[in-house]
């Protein structure tokens, strides 16, 4: 009946039993405090059973703070751990860390930076388009509640079971039954897997939304560029999501069913495994760092009050980009022994990758060049992102040289430089479009001072958690750690890098209070439409925007339309009459119940449980597509809410 | 607070951050960057012909961060304004020409780099390599010297100047061979044999370890490089013949068991054809 489930999943060290204590008392508090409010009608109307992108996207947001807070948690205790383990075995054990890691990875990539980018999308994209929707509103539901449900199971480990050891990306054979028989690897596959269907339907339907949806007259070359950088992202996720889905789905046949997909024996091949996971784990990078690059370019061009300079090679850059990342994979694994001539070859594909991408610097650049730069914090975490990423593009030619790489790969070198590339790029920019695009969705704007704070203790933390890696890296310390030998004079550095991860935790703490004071001071920082002087649609509607976005849809004569819109004085029709929006609907979170089951009962093996997850989650398909009214009618009167807001 | 005191406590703030890590790298030994071998010197030459390419952008690129933005900030009235200029054909061919041709020139490195420090390539020296079977166990090293019937553990000895041919497999998860001070890494895999071939070229003892998890004991899956005069490797080989374990089939069985204990232990090696039949172990179609 229970599988593999019985009391000793329950967890049994000080630390974990604290981690899920933290956990568990957060969910009570909300718990409790959505009753004491009586808010459980307001949250399920308003927010569960929304379709609305904008609800939908600040959920994702939600989510992906509540993990950024695990994430960092686990990085201090990681590197509290390598700072007194020297010589000695400091607070956790091996097979403890070797979780921790293997969560902090997982955690960081699928759950904050791609549920950051997702609620980026979800916010920005059909607003910036001039559109009222996306393309497939419950289609979108349905991603982001499968997207929660492999944020249970990540936590769901940390109190019944445990987690995958196996490091992120959970090579074979190590993660093979005969080498991890528990349940760790099973909640990092069925989390991934459940997580990356909902990654996928979600490059489905914003790929058709920016091809169907735009305004009348923004052709292609006319979109934002953000909307082009989502594009490229969104392209990527279609075409590597369903590799990490079959890989996933191998691994597990593996350890269900004894296939040898990649076991040692029975002609199974590892090597395959690694091949597979990096034609979808190359193209990650650049699904998470696209999107960055769009927001970098919205946000410098509006800062400037100037047009984003070389908008036509920004636009092949992330083009070629979007091309290139699909011919670089085997650069994570030089050293499996592939021979010169295969090497080389993806070495310098890495290497002009570094083309397009310094082009877009250079573009940056010239769109502050004769410009008038107000340096609001978005601004900082643009000049924050230029140092560093300049310097993590710099580590990253270096190891695309095959010859060089085989002296740092695997060494902390490597995770300096890709945490510069993912802190240094994909959050500064989450980061800044965050603060760039927060009153847009809230009507205030935030603390500048307070955000100021926060990112000079993000940046101060970022150099020194990761400038000591660099070093440590040359020093031959590898990664994944967790002891070493006192005379190997590690221990000074691992104490530095752990104080920058105390920085970083206090940039956060001041992100958290910057919110919080904001909310609290909102009626000193109330704004209008348009707080920037922006140049795309989405300043062009009230903030926060109604629910169908636009009552009229925006014709657009060129680039920057709404700066185009204000140049020529265009004012904005008045509309009455009745809009159709998507009814709400239950069956998103009901298809995330189901598929919870099936990952919770194939890691325990309770397949009963799997086979109704499944059944449940076909009938809620079925339901929903033979559903008639799916729409209601809105009436609006865009004069008559003009007047009652004055 | 003023701007200039803002940038002068920035600057205090930095210079400390750099002067506590110049005190705690006092004393010690950067092992990449100060290689002991031939392919580690050769990689250590690439690595600052390449940043010394990447400097070429680099370096522009901050200069004209902080130029530009200190030129052309919202105070600064008197600056150029030009809000509608959005291309210059000029300027964007420069660069999208400049790091072309500079990553054409790291390419054509890279390409003759990687076949001159490919690491299956035998090494050119007067002296007659020396052939050692490395196998990763969970969690230490095994080393296999076949033409000398001898085998060490946790410790691998070879003398200076002299080329070294490693054949490297696992008899555990995926491991991957480093010793920084001598050169680059390749991975360990079950079923598989991977070459790498290195040249010490000063005596001393080098730390190596595993780069890749292999499991829980992975993190002190650490070795010894003993590199010695070509007498001492003399004397230790005939240590080593008289050592009293065996290794054989057997033997091997017990020692290939799971150990965190890597302590160094030396053997002689009764059966010649071993570092095969633990590749092959693993290449049997049909077994389970």
């Amino acid at each position: 009946m229970f599988g593999r489930l019985s009391l000793d999943a329950l967890p049994h060290d000080l630390i974990t039993i604290g981690g899920a204590v933290t956990m568990l008392g957060g969910a009570l508090l909300v718990v409790a405090a959505l009753t004491f409010f009586k808010r459980w009608k307001w949250l399920f109307k308003e927010w569960l059973t929304s379709l609305d992108p904008k609800k939908i996207g600040v959920m994702y947001l939600i989510v992906a703070a509540i993990m950024l807070l695990r994430g960092v948690g686990d990085a201090l205790l990681m590197r509290t751990q390598q700072a007194l383990a020297s010589d000695a075995s400091g607070i956790l054990t091996s097979d403890h860390f070797q979780q921790i890691f293997s969560a902090h990875g997982t955690i960081m990539i699928f759950f904050v930076a791609m549920g950051v980018i997702f609620g980026l999308f979800n916010l920005i994209v059909p607003l910036q388009i001039g559109s009222r929707d996306v393309a497939f509103p419950f289609l979108n539901s349905v991603s982001f509640w499968l997207f929660v449900v492999g944020f249970g199971l990540v936590n769901l480990s940390l109190m019944v079971g445990e987690f995958s050891a196996a490091g992120w990306l959970a090579y074979p054979p190590l993660s093979e039954l005969q080498y991890s028989p528990g349940v760790g690897v099973d909640y990092w596959i069925w989390s991934l897997q459940i997580a990356g269907v909902g990654s996928l339907l979600s490059g489905i339907n914003f790929f058709v939304t920016i091809l169907k949806m735009r305004a009348p007259g923004m052709t292609l070359m006319k979109m934002p560029i953000f909307i082009w950088s989502v594009l490229g992202s969104v392209v990527l996720i279609m075409f590597a999501f369903p590799i990490l889905t079959a890989t996933l789905g191998m691994l597990s046949l593996d350890r269900l069913i004894g296939a040898h997909f990649f076991t040692t024996d029975a002609g199974g091949n590892a090597m395959m495994y690694i091949n597979l996971i990096w034609a979808w784990g190359h193209p990650e990078v650049y699904i998470l760092i696209l999107p960055a690059f769009g927001i970098f370019s919205e946000v410098v061009a509006t800062f400037s009050r100037k047009r984003l300079f070389g908008y036509t090679s920004m636009v092949w850059a992330i083009a070629a980009i979007t091309f290139l990342s699909f011919t670089v994979w085997l650069h994570h694994f030089f050293t499996m022994g592939a021979g010169a001539n295969v090497n080389a070859f993806f070495g310098i594909m890495t290497m002009v990758i570094a083309i397009p991408t310094g082009v877009k610097v250079f573009n940056w650049l010239f769109t502050m060049y004769r410009g008038r730069v107000k340096f609001a914090t978005p601004m900082l975490w643009f000049m924050g992102f230029i140092v560093t990423f300049t310097l993590g593009g710099l580590a990253g030619v270096l190891m695309s040289v095959p010859a060089i790489d085989f002296q740092v790969h695997n060494s902390l070198f490597l995770v300096a430089h890709f945490h510069t590339m993912i802190i240094g790029g994909v959050l500064f920019g989450a980061f800044a479009g965050f603060t760039y695009w927060f009153p847009k969705f809230t009507g205030f704007k935030l603390n500048e001072r307070i955000g100021r704070y926060a990112f000079w203790s993000w940046l101060t933390g970022f150099l020194l958690a990761f400038v000591p890696l660099y070093i440590l890296g040359f020093m031959g310390a590898t990664r994944r750690l967790d002891h070493y030998d006192a005379s190997m004079g590690w221990q000074g550095l691992f104490a530095v890098a752990g104080v920058g991860v105390l920085f970083i935790g206090l940039g956060v703490a001041l992100q958290l209070l910057q919110i919080g004071y904001s909310v609290w001071k909102r009626n000193e920082n109330r704004v209008q439409g348009d707080p920037w002087d922006g140049r795309t649609l989405e300043w062009a509607v009230s903030s926060p925007p109604p629910e169908y976005n636009f009552a009229v849809i925006p014709e657009v004569t060129e680039r920057d339309a709404f700066w185009a819109m204000k140049q020529s004085k265009v004012k904005q029709e008045s509309f009455k009459g009745t809009l159709m929006v998507p009814k709400n609907s239950l069956l998103g979170l009901v298809i995330a119940v189901f598929a919870f089951m099936i990952g919770f009962g194939i890691v325990w093996h309770m397949f009963w449980m799997a086979g109704i997850g499944l059944v449940g989650v076909i009938v809620c398909v079925i339901i929903r597509i033979s559903a008639d009214e799916t729409e209601r009618a809105l009436v609006v009167d865009t004069l008559a809410e003009a007047e009652g807001s004055k | 607070m003023r701007r200039i005191t803002k940038i002068i406590l920035a600057l205090i703030a930095f210079l400390g951050i750099g002067g506590i890590l110049f005190f705690l790298l006092q004393g010690t030994d950067i092992a990449v960057l100060n290689p002991k071998g031939e392919i580690a010197d050769k990689q250590l030459q690439l690595l600052i012909i390449a940043t010394s390419l990447g400097m070429i952008v680099v370096l522009p690129v901050f200069v004209m961060l902080f130029v530009v933005a200190w030129k052309y900030r919202e105070g600064n009235t008197k600056a150029r304004y030009t809000p509608d200029w959005q291309n210059n054909r000029v300027l964007e061919g420069l660069w999208w020409g400049i790091p072309f041709v500079i990553i054409a020139i790291l390419g054509v490195i890279a390409w003759q780099s990687s076949h001159d420090l490919d690491p299956y390539k035998s090494l050119d020296s007067s002296k007659k390599p020396v052939k050692i079977q490395v196998v990763a166990l969970q969690w230490r090293w095994l080393f296999l010297y076949p033409d000398e019937k001898i085998a060490s553990m946790s410790e691998v000895r070879f003398p200076v100047d002299t080329p070294v041919d490693f054949e490297i497999t696992a008899d555990a998860p995926m491991n991957s061979f480093w010793i920084p001070k001598l050169g680059g890494q390749v991975y360990a895999m079950t079923g598989m044999s991977t070459q790498l071939h290195l040249l010490a070229s000063e005596k001393g003892d080098y730390h190596g370890s595993s780069a890749n998890i292999s499991g829980e004991g992975f993190a002190g899956m650490k070795f010894m490089a003993k590199v010695v005069s070509d007498d001492d490797f003399s004397r230790w080989k005939n240590d080593a013949r008289g050592a009293k374990e065996e290794l054989n089939a057997t033997t091997y069985a017990q020692i290939a068991q799971s150990s965190k204990d890597t302590s160094p232990r030396i053997y002689t090696l009764t059966q010649a054809d071993l570092y095969d039949t633990i590749v092959m172990k693993y290449m049997d179609m049909g077994s389970h």
